[in-house]
């Protein structure tokens, strides 16, 4: 581990951020560093018009009288113009505050209230109605600077610019004061605030955390040598802007390594664009690893007889393979000269059709991944990775070394990072990434936060070879009324690995037997219902349909077999599910931005529908809040069956 | 009225008869630069048959239309289109096996010049008129938020998309006058909501004027500048959404009067 080390001294003339754009700048001035997809065609910015931006920028907020230590919200999806706000901000020595784009009202007026943000950036007309509707609850809120205008011609407030008339503003404000923004810039230090990420966090409201220069350019660097990143490779930018893994590879990375980055033309053209570009390094949560799964067998399905036989064979084989590869155990030798075949006529074509062709390092993160998900994407031969972080961390905590990939952990701990386990079975690390704290949160803080080391709020344990295994959240782990061992999240990830099933909530805790609430995938299950000619109106119609119960009870089946394997959750098969007449949304609190489960919120909401799973009844009667997009309230009623699964095992 | 500061277009005292039935009778219409004009009425009223009065589809048998101060009552629709209106359909008309990028193509063929010939062995001016017309074309893609759809088949998109494109098509024609035959006409309240958004922004970005037909009022009371109500083929009132919304005539032709 020694020789890491060295990324802990920084020197002072480029230990920031603004500083390495600089340096990036004069270096390899002509080198792409961003790509944007705009009027259908990638536009191509370099690392000069990269720190060019940045300083035209800053030179704008200058001009507004920016003073050191200001907040500044950046809002939108991942557009360079953002990207050059964040570098503008820390140049001055102001904080970005990036913020989740599709963040309700009430949220928005929260975090830019706490953060005290005296400027705002943002991409468009939505989001600057939205900054406009909650600065009233942020009186600190100055200014409102968007990139594009449309729709926007007919607004008077005074407080609203456009950012290239902060550009000119920050043009005529350089002539004036020509040596301010070089001045400002080699003010930065290294233990300086370089950005604060509000964690949207399963349980109340958001904390920012904040995250140094330092924190961020020694993980970013460490990072990029165990892993092996280089300037020439690619990235795609799509993932908020506000989550800590944007921000770290998009930003942090991108800018210590040196590699381009390229932001899709709008969110619903991800997959397209991700084609397109064929990133060579890719981080992705589960919940995208599950969509481009589900997408693909989507397509298998509806492909003729023959070739769906075939690729089935194929996907199978490779599967099974990889489980072989992951357990260690010696691989069949038959099956392993049909491979290249299989490489030839599926994997290569998926690949390629995935825009995977080119990639070599994938990561997955955010939240465990169902095991079927992560071997069905090595199989293809994807270097799909997991990674453990957290925000508090600058991200890495541990990673799976290429070539030492298991299953059931989460790797080695990163160089530089220590991990213990506490008394309780709860992990603990620091690292040199660790945090200062939390924003105007010191409660927050010292829970979190004990002597330098971060209590990461995971059960788990470092097995025999040092790979570290997450069990679940610490608190969620649990134990039925006879005293089995219950983990929720495990169960729900084998649920979710069925294309049909989009979101699982298991329960158990304290109770006889363990049994699920199940949220169908509208495409999935509509595309099959559509082939067998299940006519269907609506979500809540079609999931309440006797065929998709008999089609989600041979899913919970095949949970439960699998569960058999494991001689300590055997006895947690799920003996009774409901499908929920509602899909769960961010808008309605049932699960994070994220895409986190809410149990706590669930558990109350739908108290009425888990009475009903552990009773008798095989019908109940529910009625449901909805919140539209726009914040308006409805009622939902509906008549949701209840169905009993046997449970798996020999001599039952 | 008749020089440039005048309305765009006048309709003045048009009639339209099918056979026995008056569909339009001495029906007086303005059409102001820049404004958003609802036209509404009970089924039958004559709305469509209007609208197809200005782009030409029918001629009128009595009256005048005047489109910038010059009378163009007897033009045909390919003349019209060229005056710079341009038009949707209440029932979706879009070239269904095209790419929806094809589709909105289509409407830029009338700014497209060039020779047959002259195309084939010249190719560096016909290349970049291409690329000209393909950068307006991506614009349109661009404010209608349509780019995800780029390359899909006209046929195989849900309906609001459908009428999105054909919006996307119209504007394509970079006309003065957009027509808009029941532009929301079986959508959900976020298709609505977002039609609705594009047409104010269609107006105030652009500076389109445009005239359109809608049954939802709260549509039109949302985003008309003025609203024209027909009835039988008359014209019962014309003004201000909330005068509209009070008359007397528009309230009876609604909801029926009791006959004596």
């Amino acid at each position: 581990m020694s020789g890491h080390e060295r990324f802990l001294t920084l020197d002072p003339q480029h230990d920031t951020f603004p500083k390495l754009v600089r340096d990036n700048a004069r270096a390899m001035p002509d080198r792409i560093a961003i790509r944007e997809k705009d009027y259908g065609i990638w536009q191509a910015y370099t690392w000069r018009d990269y720190f060019d931006r940045g300083r035209r920028i800053a030179l704008g907020l200058a001009s507004l009288g920016f003073a050191r230590g200001d907040k500044v919200a950046v809002v939108g999806d991942n557009r360079p113009e953002l990207y050059w706000a964040v570098l503008a901000t820390q140049c001055l020595g102001g904080v970005p505050v990036p913020l989740y784009q599709d963040a309700s009202e009430k949220e928005l007026a929260y975090v830019v209230d706490h953060a005290e943000a005296r400027f705002a950036v943002v991409e468009d007309q939505e989001q600057v109605d939205k900054l406009l509707a909650i600065k009233a609850q942020c009186p600190r809120l100055e200014w409102i600077v968007y990139d594009d205008g449309r729709g926007l011609r007919a607004y008077s407030e005074p407080c609203l610019l456009s950012l290239a008339e902060l550009e000119e503003r920050g043009e005529k404000f350089a002539v004036g004061h020509p040596a301010v923004f070089e001045a400002e810039l080699a003010r930065g230090r290294a233990e300086d605030i370089a950005v604060i990420c509000y964690t949207s966090g399963t349980t109340g409201m958001p904390k920012g955390a904040m995250l140094t220069h330092r924190n961020l350019l020694v993980m970013a660097r460490v990072a990029t040598e165990r892993e092996g990143l280089r300037p020439d490779d690619e990235a795609l930018a799509y993932l908020p802007m506000a989550w800590v893994g944007d921000h770290m590879i998009s930003y942090a990375q991108a800018i210590a390594t040196g590699f381009t980055i390229n932001c899709p033309e709008s969110a619903a053209t991800v997959l397209h664009d991700l084609k397109e570009i064929g990133p060579t390094y890719f981080f992705a949560p589960p919940r995208i690893w599950e969509n481009l799964l589900t997408t693909v067998m989507i397509r298998v399905e509806d492909a003729a007889w023959p070739k769906r036989r075939l690729v089935r064979f194929f996907l199978e084989l490779a599967q099974d393979l990889e489980r072989q590869r992951l357990a260690g155990q010696p691989v069949s030798s038959w099956r392993r000269l049909l491979a290249p075949l299989g490489g030839l006529l599926v994997y290569g074509p998926l690949r390629d059709n995935l825009g995977m062709r080119r990639i070599r390092l994938a990561y997955t993160a955010g939240e465990a991944i169902g095991p079927e998900i992560f071997v069905f994407f090595r199989a293809l031969g994807i270097n799909l990775k997991q990674l453990y972080g957290m925000t508090e961390a600058s991200v890495f905590v541990s990673v799976q070394k290429d070539g030492d990939v298991r299953l059931d952990t989460v790797g080695t701990p990163m160089p530089l990072v220590d991990i213990k386990i506490s008394e309780q079975g709860e992990v603990l690390f620091r690292s040199p990434g660790v945090f200062p704290g939390y924003y105007k949160n010191p409660e927050a803080t010292a829970q979190t936060l004990d002597d330098g080391w971060i209590r990461s709020g995971d059960a788990g344990f470092l097995d025999a070879a040092g790979h570290l295994k997450i069990i679940d959240r610490a608190r969620d782990v649990g134990r039925l009324a006879g005293g089995t061992l219950f983990a929720p999240k495990y169960l729900e990830n084998k649920l979710k690995f069925s294309p049909y099933v989009k979101e699982a909530v298991t329960i158990g805790q304290d109770r006889p037997y363990v049994a699920a609430l199940v949220n169908i995938d509208l495409g999935a299950v509509g595309n099959w219902a559509e082939r067998r000619g299940i006519a269907y109106t609506s979500y809540t119609d079609l999931s309440q349909k006797p065929e998709v119960y008999d089609l989600i009870e041979q899913e919970v089946r095949r949970v439960n077999e699998s569960l058999l394997e494991d001689e300590v959750l055997r006895g947690a098969q799920i003996r009774r599910f409901l499908i929920l007449h509602k899909e769960l949304d961010p808008d309605d609190e049932e699960i994070t931005r994220t895409r986190k489960v809410r149990r706590g919120h669930i558990a109350r909401k739908y108290a009425a529908l888990i009475e009903a799973l552990y009773g008798d009844r095989d019908r109940v009667q529910v009625e449901a809040q909805v919140t539209y997009e726009d914040g308006r309230t409805g009622t939902i009623r509906a008549d949701v069956a209840v169905r009993d699964v046997p449970a798996a095992g020999a001599g039952r | 009225m008749t020089e440039a500061s005048g309305p765009l277009l006048s309709v003045e005292d048009i009639s339209v008869r099918f056979g026995a039935l008056m569909a339009l009778s001495r029906v007086s219409v303005e059409v102001h630069r820049r404004e958003i004009l609802a036209i509404i009425g009970p089924n039958g009223a004559g709305k469509t048959t209007l609208l197809n009065v200005v782009s030409g589809f029918y001629h009128p048998y009595e009256g005048r239309i005047r489109f910038e101060g010059r009378d163009r009552t007897s033009l045909k629709p390919p003349d019209v289109a060229e005056l710079g209106i341009a038009r949707t359909f209440q029932n979706v008309a879009l070239f269904r096996g095209m790419s929806v990028l094809d589709n909105i193509m289509t409407g830029r063929l009338l700014k497209m010049g060039g020779h047959f010939l002259l195309d084939a062995v010249w190719y560096g001016p016909a290349r970049r008129q291409e690329l000209a017309h393909r950068a307006a074309v991506e614009r349109i893609i661009d404010f209608l938020e349509i780019q995800a759809i780029r390359k899909t088949p006209a046929g195989r998109l849900p309906y609001g998309l459908q009428k999105r494109v054909e919006l996307a098509r119209a504007l394509a024609a970079e006309p003065k006058l957009l027509l808009l035959d029941e532009p929301m006409a079986g959508m959900n309240v976020e298709e609505k909501e977002d039609m609705c958004r594009f047409i104010l922004d269609v107006n105030s970005e652009f500076g389109t004027t445009i005239a359109l037909i809608e049954h939802d009022m709260g549509v039109v009371m949302d985003i008309s500048d003025r609203v024209v109500v027909l009835d039988y083929g008359r014209k019962i009132a014309d003004g201000p959404p909330e005068q509209v919304r009070k008359d007397q005539a528009v309230l009876d032709a609604y909801l029926g009067v009791a006959h004596d």
